[in-house]
């Protein structure tokens, strides 16, 4: 095959990663793009065997070990739970990163093979693109196994901090960049080695001091760096395909990552350099001392809201800790048949990714046009009978909006205290990850549901 | 005078930053979980790198150190890629049964 046509073929896959996600722009067109998806990836993969033509031995192997790692995938994606999503998207990010590194690893030890020059003399454009492609993944990778770890509580999800953090990264970031300087003078395999290294470093010392609550953020970020570690290989192995795919996903990433950090009100860098909760505890915990609550049980719940018009149910991650999706839904369908309105709000920041909540909801067969973002639903509170907050806590938190002490002073909130009264499904009246009471929990029009969210939600529901 | 290609490479990833920008704003945020596992897929693409790294090499011996590496990133790429398609697939198949229902 010619490199003219092979070039063309690799435009071709990127083409359609960009329909991919252009799919994704709404349910119905998804599935097409995921579609296209696949077939680009199927046409990169069968035209770069294709043009290198080799069908001996090796060929086997790669078929062989295709064959391993999909099964391995395929068994994954069936098994894995919709909850654990966020550790399974992680766990992905770190395997992107780990590949990367490994082509990075193989490119720098038999350079022929990608025409990059020899062993002992790379070119020196490849050199920094195959560096940058190998920390940058290598950074990925470890990143994502401590989110990994922290997601899935193999690790405390509280921000661990030391003196001089900031200075070390800081330090640990300059000696990388005189490593690839020195790396591209020397050609040494050494320096090479050393710079993956520290990168594994650099990755697990990014993610230590980022809190449990940030971890949409820094999944986002993840998501970045794994595109910008492929576009860094894209450019060593001049390859369109990974070049284009690479800046989609980089982007992708950074886009998210900014969404989430809107959503709580802050810069990416405050959220980078270190943990809410962490931060102000001392000042928090005074003033919370013994308010009045009121609490009640699922008796008193449900005949609140047969009695209501209209119902807005706001989902967090302890609904997902719960797994009480489903009894939510079979209590909303309950609801319906008194009818009673309902409807879902979703705050961006809710649950441990990027829309994890909207995808538990739909796996309990909840219409998507029933689920609303902040902006789409936040003025309906004020005229809404009853808010279901089942497991999301700092996001409906109306400290946010008057108190300007507050760590998430500023961030924008769901106004769940407007509406007529407030049902607060929540184990105790301990404070949610950003390790600040919740103001509302005291409010006069607010009844405190004392259970675990899926066994109260299911008792509601014989109730009604 | 002439271009270097890196330069034209470099034309494309910036553009594809920009259309990627646009795309993903146009991207439902209720979607924005399967966009993740999707970007993950496509993002081990970079398997074409690890396909040419251990089969490309010296032909009498399968497993050098750079085949090596270059197999390994295959297994992990596999696993990424099947994983993530399938997981997208099965998240957006749950979006669909909504449809029927109304």
């Amino acid at each position: 095959m010619s490199a003219n046509l092979l070039a063309i073929f690799y435009l071709i896959s990127g083409v359609l990663f960009i329909l991919a996600l252009r799919g994704l722009s709404s349910p119905e067109t998804s599935r097409q793009g995921n579609l296209y998806g696949i077939i680009g990836m199927i046409i990169a993969i069968s035209v770069t065997v294709i043009s290198v033509g080799n069908f001996s031995i090796g060929f086997v192997y790669l078929i062989i070990f295709l064959i391993a790692g999909g099964t391995l995938g395929a068994f994954i994606a069936f098994k894995i739970p919709m909850t654990a999503m966020p550790e399974l998207v992680a766990g992905f990010h770190s395997l992107v990163g780990l590949a990367a590194v490994f082509v990075a690893i193989s490119a720098f030890l038999n350079p022929e093979i990608f025409n990059l020059g020899y062993p002992g003399d790379i070119k020196i454009a490849s050199l920094i693109e195959m560096s940058l492609g190998a920390a940058i993944g290598a950074i990925t990778f470890t990143g994502s196994i401590i989110a990994f770890l922290k997601l899935r509580g193999i690790m405390s999800g509280s921000p661990i901090t030391f003196v001089g953090q900031h200075f070390l990264n800081l330090a640990l970031g300059l000696l990388l960049i005189g490593l690839v300087f020195y790396l591209c003078k020397t050609q040494s395999e050494s320096l090479f080695w050393s710079l993956i290294v520290i990168s594994f470093l650099v990755g697990i010392l990014l993610i230590i001091p980022i809190g449990g609550a940030d971890m949409p953020v820094v999944i986002s970020m993840l998501n970045s760096y794994s595109g910008w570690a492929a576009a860094g290989i894209g450019f060593t192995l001049e390859n369109t395909a990974l070049i284009i795919t690479g800046a989609l996903v980089g982007s992708s990433g950074a886009i998210l990552s900014y969404i989430m950090c809107k959503g709580m009100n802050r810069s990416f860098f405050n959220v980078i350099l270190g943990g809410w909760g962490a931060t102000d505890e001392t000042s928090i915990k005074k003033s919370s001392e013994q308010k009045p609550v009121k609490s009640g049980n699922a008796d008193d719940a449900a005949f609140l809201m047969k009695n209501a018009s209209s119902v807005i149910i706001v989902p967090g991650y302890g609904m997902a800790v719960a797994q009480a999706q489903h009894a939510l839904k079979e209590m909303v369908d309950s609801l319906k048949k008194n009818g009673v309105k309902v409807s879902y709000a979703i705050h961006p920041v809710a649950g441990r990714m990027p829309g994890h909540m909207n995808v538990l909801l739909a796996e309990a067969n909840v219409p998507y046009d029933e689920v609303f973002e902040l902006e789409d639903i936040n003025n309906d509170f004020a005229n809404c009978d009853v808010a279901y907050v089942i497991g999301a806590n700092d996001v409906t938190n109306p400290v946010a909006k008057t108190d300007p002490q507050s760590p998430i002073y500023g961030m924008p909130i769901l106004d769940v205290e407007k509406s007529k009264s407030v049902l607060f499904v929540k184990r105790s009246l301990s404070p949610g990850y950003a390790g600040i009471d919740n103001d509302l929990f005291y409010r006069e029009n607010t009844l405190m549901l004392f259970a675990d969210a899926k066994k109260m939600t299911e008792e509601i529901t014989k109730s009604l | 005078m002439e271009i270097d290609p890196f330069i034209f490479r470099l034309s494309i990833f910036i553009l594809s930053i920009f259309v990627g920008y646009y795309v993903v704003w146009s991207v439902t945020p209720s979607l924005h979980t399967p966009l993740m596992s999707v970007t993950n897929a496509i993002s081990s693409v970079i398997i074409v790198g690890a396909i040419i790294a251990s089969l490309a090499g010296n032909s009498n011996q399968v497993f050098d150190t750079a085949s090596i590496f270059g197999y390994l990133a295959i297994i992990l790429a596999a696993v990424n890629i099947f994983g993530g398609f399938l997981v997208t697939q099965r998240m957006l198949a749950m979006y669909k049964k909504k449809k029927k229902d109304k």
